[in-house]
C-alpha cells in the first residue's frame, strides 16, 4: 500500500515536471491571488505606498542633473505622453549594446549618455522612483514586450533559465509558477509569477522593489546563488517573463504581500 | 525627499461623517536591528501625528517602533464647516513635515 502510494506520488511529481506553459486563458495577475485589504490598498492611489515613489519620480523627471545640466523632461517633455506604453515594451533590444536592457538600465544609460551624470545604483530610491514614474504611465495598457526579432535568442535563453532546475532544492521557476500556481506554499498562494506591476510595493519589504530584486529573492529561496543586479541572466529572465505575460494589463505600482 | 498623500473629500454636507486618509513616506527604522558588523542601526521613526481642522485638533496619534514603514493613518470626523485640515508629522532626527487639504461644507 505504502509502495503504491509512493509510486502514485512519483507519478504526480514527474507528471507535473513535464507540464506545459500556462494556457493563455488561465493567466492571472498576482493581484487576483491577494486578499481584499491588499487589493483595496493597490486600487486607491492615496493608500498605495507605491505612489510615494511615483511622486518622487515625477520630481526627479523635472530636475536637471549631470554636467549636461539636463532634466529628463528637457528631451522627453511630458512623460504622460512621451512615456505612455514605454514600460509595457521593456526589456527592449539596445542596438548599441547588442543585447536587451530593462527599464532601469535604459534610465541609467540616458543618465550617463545624455545627462552625463553618474548612474543610479540598483534599488536606490532614485532609480526605483524614476522607474515607477515611467512605468506608471503605462498603467492599464497591455504588455507588449518581445516584438523586436533581435530579442528571440534572448527570450529563448530566459525561457531556458526559467525551466532550469538549480540550487540545493533543485527547483526551477517553472516547478512552482507553471506547475503549482493553484496551490499554496506555507499557507501563501503560489502565484504564476506574472510581472505585471513592477516596480511594486511589497509589504514584506516595506518598500518598493524591482523585478530583479524579486527574482533574486526567489533564487535565494531555492538556495541557489543569485545572479548579480544587472547581470544578463536576470535581464533575460525579465524579458522572458514579460513576453510570457504579453497582453496582460500593466499595474505599476502594484502592491503585493 | 519625504512626501505625503492626503485624501480628504473636496465637498461634504454639514454633519456628514467623512473619512480622512493620510500616507507619509518614512523608513520607520525600529532601532532594534543590527548591521552585519553588530552595531545597532539607530532608531529613526515618526513619533507623533496630529490633524487640526480650522485650528482645532481633531486627531492625534503617538507612533512606536512596531509601526511599519510609510505609515498609513485613516480616521473619521464630522464635517462642521468649510476650511482647512492641517496635518503634521514629527519624528526622530528632527523629522518634521506638514501637509494640508481644504474642504467645502455645504
Amino acid at each position: 500500500m505504502r509502495i503504491a502510494g509512493c509510486i502514485a506520488i512519483l507519478v504526480v511529481i514527474t507528471g507535473a515536471a513535464l507540464a506545459a506553459d500556462i494556457p493563455q486563458s488561465d493567466r492571472r495577475s498576482g493581484t487576483s491571488f491577494m486578499g481584499p485589504d491588499s487589493k483595496a490598498m493597490q486600487d486607491d492611489d492615496t493608500a498605495n505606498p507605491g505612489m510615494l515613489w511615483v511622486l518622487d519620480g515625477e520630481a526627479l523627471w523635472k530636475r536637471k542633473a549631470g554636467t549636461a545640466d539636463k532634466a529628463c523632461a528637457d528631451c522627453h517633455d511630458d512623460a504622460r505622453t512621451s512615456m505612455k506604453g514605454v514600460a509595457a515594451r521593456y526589456p527592449a533590444f539596445a542596438r548599441a549594446l547588442g543585447k536587451p536592457i530593462d527599464l532601469e538600465q535604459r534610465i541609467n544609460l540616458c543618465r550617463s549618455n545624455h545627462q552625463q551624470a553618474t548612474p543610479f545604483a540598483y534599488e536606490s530610491h532614485e532609480l526605483l522612483a524614476l522607474t515607477a514614474f515611467v512605468a506608471e504611465q503605462s498603467r492599464g495598457m497591455p504588455i507588449a514586450t518581445g516584438d523586436d526579432p533581435e530579442l528571440a535568442p534572448f527570450i529563448e535563453r530566459g525561457h531556458a533559465l526559467f525551466m532550469q532546475r538549480q540550487g540545493q532544492l533543485n527547483l526551477g521557476c517553472a516547478n512552482c509558477h507553471n506547475d503549482n500556481w493553484d496551490r499554496k506554499l506555507a499557507g501563501s498562494p503560489i502565484t504564476q509569477g506574472q510581472p505585471t506591476g513592477y516596480p511594486l510595493y511589497r509589504l514584506e519589504w516595506q518598500s518598493l522593489g524591482s523585478l530583479q530584486r524579486r527574482l533574486r529573492a526567489c533564487i535565494t529561496g531555492i538556495r541557489a546563488q543569485a545572479y548579480d543586479y544587472g547581470s544578463p541572466e536576470l535581464v533575460e529572465l525579465e524579458l522572458y517573463l514579460m513576453t510570457r505575460a504579453r497582453g496582460m494589463t500593466m499595474e505599476t505600482p502594484a502592491v503585493r504581500p | 525627499m519625504p512626501s505625503a498623500l492626503i485624501n480628504v473629500p473636496k465637498r461634504a454636507k454639514r454633519g456628514d461623517v467623512i473619512e480622512i486618509k493620510t500616507l507619509m513616506s518614512h523608513i520607520m527604522e525600529t532601532g532594534y536591528r543590527h548591521t552585519a558588523s553588530g552595531s545597532v542601526v539607530p532608531r529613526d521613526i515618526i513619533t507623533s501625528f496630529a490633524c487640526r481642522y480650522n485650528g482645532a485638533e481633531i486627531f492625534r496619534a503617538d507612533f512606536f517602533p512596531a509601526i511599519a514603514a510609510n505609515p498609513f493613518i485613516t480616521f473619521f470626523t464630522t464635517a462642521t464647516e468649510s476650511g482647512k485640515l492641517d496635518f503634521e508629522w514629527i519624528g526622530d532626527k528632527g523629522f518634521s513635515e506638514t501637509a494640508s487639504a481644504s474642504i467645502t461644507v455645504e
